[in-house]
């Protein structure tokens, strides 16, 4: 896939999302906007899946360890194919195979279970060892919120995955700057980032998380890398996309009302012609 | 009980895995540095390759072992009681239990008889915690034919196993050719009509040798060993309640949701008994030599006699 192909996938990926959390009244678009393009690439390029085949033996494994951007998530699975788009609608609904946050034993497609901060990465690692273990090829990714990493577990993850040298895991730290109750920074500050991935024996890769060819060099650059794990410290703007949205706190959970919902809808569909003419 | 052979079920619980680790190779076993103690370094000795200690840090141990149970392995984490149940809850629910993943965890050093370590380390509460996940099945096993039976169980079984092994030498009370370890299955090991004496852990032992004592003053005392705690031999718990009248409790665990409340949530809904619970009284523990601790807090054969006694008259 080109990189324009890409953009307009992200979009598509941007627009099923408010679709998805508008419907289900409740969610998180902050960081599933903020992360749309990550999902894009890792569904669209990165992965060896098959929605065909959504438990194959080699497939590499996605965790989203910052679970609650779900509707990011589940939104790259069903553009992919791994089930219907329109399902998506049922999003949080009572009976829907789509929790509200990731159900590893009901949705195709899901690799782990997450939500609760810190605990997919721990995940990814015995992955990623296990592969190691059994001289396996598949490659294991994880997706991380910047607040996220304020959770201690986290740190215990990256060391053992630093300690066994695994360069066949890739964690992916969505560095959108913002938390429920605000700045990162202002919050509990997790900075310096790839500062601290470094200092656990991490190769680092800092890029602008809405840039395609950024995120297409680090990938590559994760798997080129030997000897130790890889963390990619992605720059981006929550709510990227959705003008009301953008840089503010207030919508990590909070789910668009029907006058919001056109707006937001209004954006994505300008950005969308945009690319078309391009 | 002098001429009667001891171990620790933790030995077992080393033992078994490294007799597991030779039939299957599928085996991964981790540990949070206290191999030595949990008894995994046994395995660690035979298949290094397939033993990860990921030092002290239990949560992300949890974690771990539960992404290479999504890959199809057989992981058993190991740690003390106190840091697998206590301090990883919540990866134990979240990671292993609401999945489903298939980790076994293999949690030393449970209850009072910990000892000297006093009670930061004693952990009264892992029954009660474990109990609560859907899908969580907990085990308790009396001895060391028992610990062994209950680790190659926890292998067959596909879900998440919880399994509680002790610190202390308790003697091997299973040893003969009719034993026989089903998962969720009750062995009655001695019949009686005056009181159901139901009990699990060192306190099997323990609650046979207060039957015999409360035989010689003409009290028959039925015991039953619960090694699974979860799911609950309720049949046999119903059927030892309606046949005695009355029902007493012996673990080494708090009176709170172990094996004393899962007996009395099953009978006040199915079979309302009187019954007496025998365990840790809502108090945290202390310092001492485990034997000495046991009697202390009345979970000794002598103190266990006095309340059953006590108790039916």
């Amino acid at each position: 896939m080109n990189k324009l192909d890409l953009m307009k996938k992200a979009n598509d990926i941007r627009k099923d999302i408010i679709t998805a959390v508008h419907a289900a009244k409740a969610g998180h678009p902050g960081g599933s906007l903020s992360a749309a393009d990550i999902y894009t690439y890792l569904y669209f390029v990165e992965l060896n899946v098959d929605p065909a085949d959504p438990k194959k033996a080699d497939r590499d494994r996605f965790v989203l360890s910052k679970g609650h951007t779900a509707p990011g998530l589940y939104a790259a699975l069903a553009e992919r194919g791994f089930f219907p788009v329109e399902d998506l609608k049922t999003l949080r609904h009572t009976g829907s195979y789509l929790q509200g946050h990731p159900d590893m034993k009901h949705i195709p497609g899901v690799d782990m279970s997450s939500g609760s901060l810190g605990q997919g990465i721990s995940v990814a690692v015995g992955m990623a060892l296990s592969a190691k273990l059994s001289n396996e090829s598949y490659r294991v990714y994880t997706l991380l919120g910047d607040g996220e990493i304020q959770e201690g577990q986290v740190w215990e993850a990256a060391m053992l995955a630093g300690h066994r040298k695994l360069d066949n895991l890739v964690v992916i730290v969505d560095n959108n700057n913002l938390q429920i109750d605000g700045c990162i920074a202002d919050v509990n500050s997790p900075y310096p980032i790839d500062k601290k991935f470094e200092a656990f024996n991490f190769h680092v890769i800092n890029i602008d998380g809405h840039d395609f060819d950024q995120i297409e060099a680090a990938f590559k650059e994760a798997k080129e890398t030997k000897g130790m794990p890889t963390a990619i410290i992605a720059k981006t703007l929550k709510g990227k996309g959705v003008s009301f949205m953008e840089d503010k706190a207030a919508w990590h959970g909070a789910a668009p009302n029907d006058e919001q919902f056109a707006v937001a809808m209004a954006d994505l569909e300008k950005v969308g012609e945009e690319l078309c003419q391009m | 009980m002098s001429d009667v052979k001891k171990i620790a079920t933790r030995e077992s619980y080393g033992n078994a895995l490294a007799e597991l680790g030779k039939l299957h190779d599928d085996i991964v076993v981790l540990d949070a540095d206290l191999a030595g103690a949990t008894k995994t370094a046994i395995f660690q000795k035979a298949f290094p390759e397939r033993f990860i200690d990921c030092g002290i840090a239990e949560g992300n141990m949890m974690g771990v072992a539960a992404g290479i149970a999504t890959t199809g392995k057989v992981p058993f984490a190991s740690t003390f009681a106190m840091f697998a149940a206590g301090r990883a809850y919540e990866q134990i629910r979240n990671s292993i239990g609401y999945p489903k993943n298939n980790v076994k965890i293999g949690a030393t050093h449970g209850g009072i008889s910990v000892g000297e370590d006093g009670a930061s380390h004693q952990c009264n509460e892992d029954l009660a915690l474990m109990r609560t996940i859907p899908g969580m099945t907990v085990i308790c096993p009396s001895d060391d034919v028992e610990a062994r039976a209950a680790v190659f169980a926890a292998y067959e079984h596909e879900g998440p196993v919880y399994m509680r092994f002790g610190r202390l030498a308790v003697p091997v009370i299973n040893d003969n050719p009719d034993y026989k370890f089903e998962l969720g299955k009750g062995i009655v090991l001695r019949e009686g009509k005056d009181v159901a004496i139901i009990a699990n852990g060192l306190e099997v032992a323990e609650s046979l040798e207060a039957a015999k004592m409360l035989a010689e003053d003409g009290i028959d005392a039925k015991v039953i060993n619960i090694h699974t705690i979860k799911p609950l031999d309720e049949e046999l718990v119903i059927a030892a309640a309606k046949e005695t009248g009355k029902v007493v409790t012996v673990e080494e665990h708090s009176i709170i949701g172990g094996l004393g409340g899962a007996v009395c949530e099953v009978l006040s809904e199915k079979c309302p008994t009187p019954t007496l619970r025998i365990g840790i009284k809502d108090v945290f523990g202390e310092s001492g030599p485990a034997k000495e601790l046991i009697a202390k807090y009345g979970l000794d054969a002598k103190s266990i006699y006095d309340a059953v006694k006590n108790f039916v008259k």
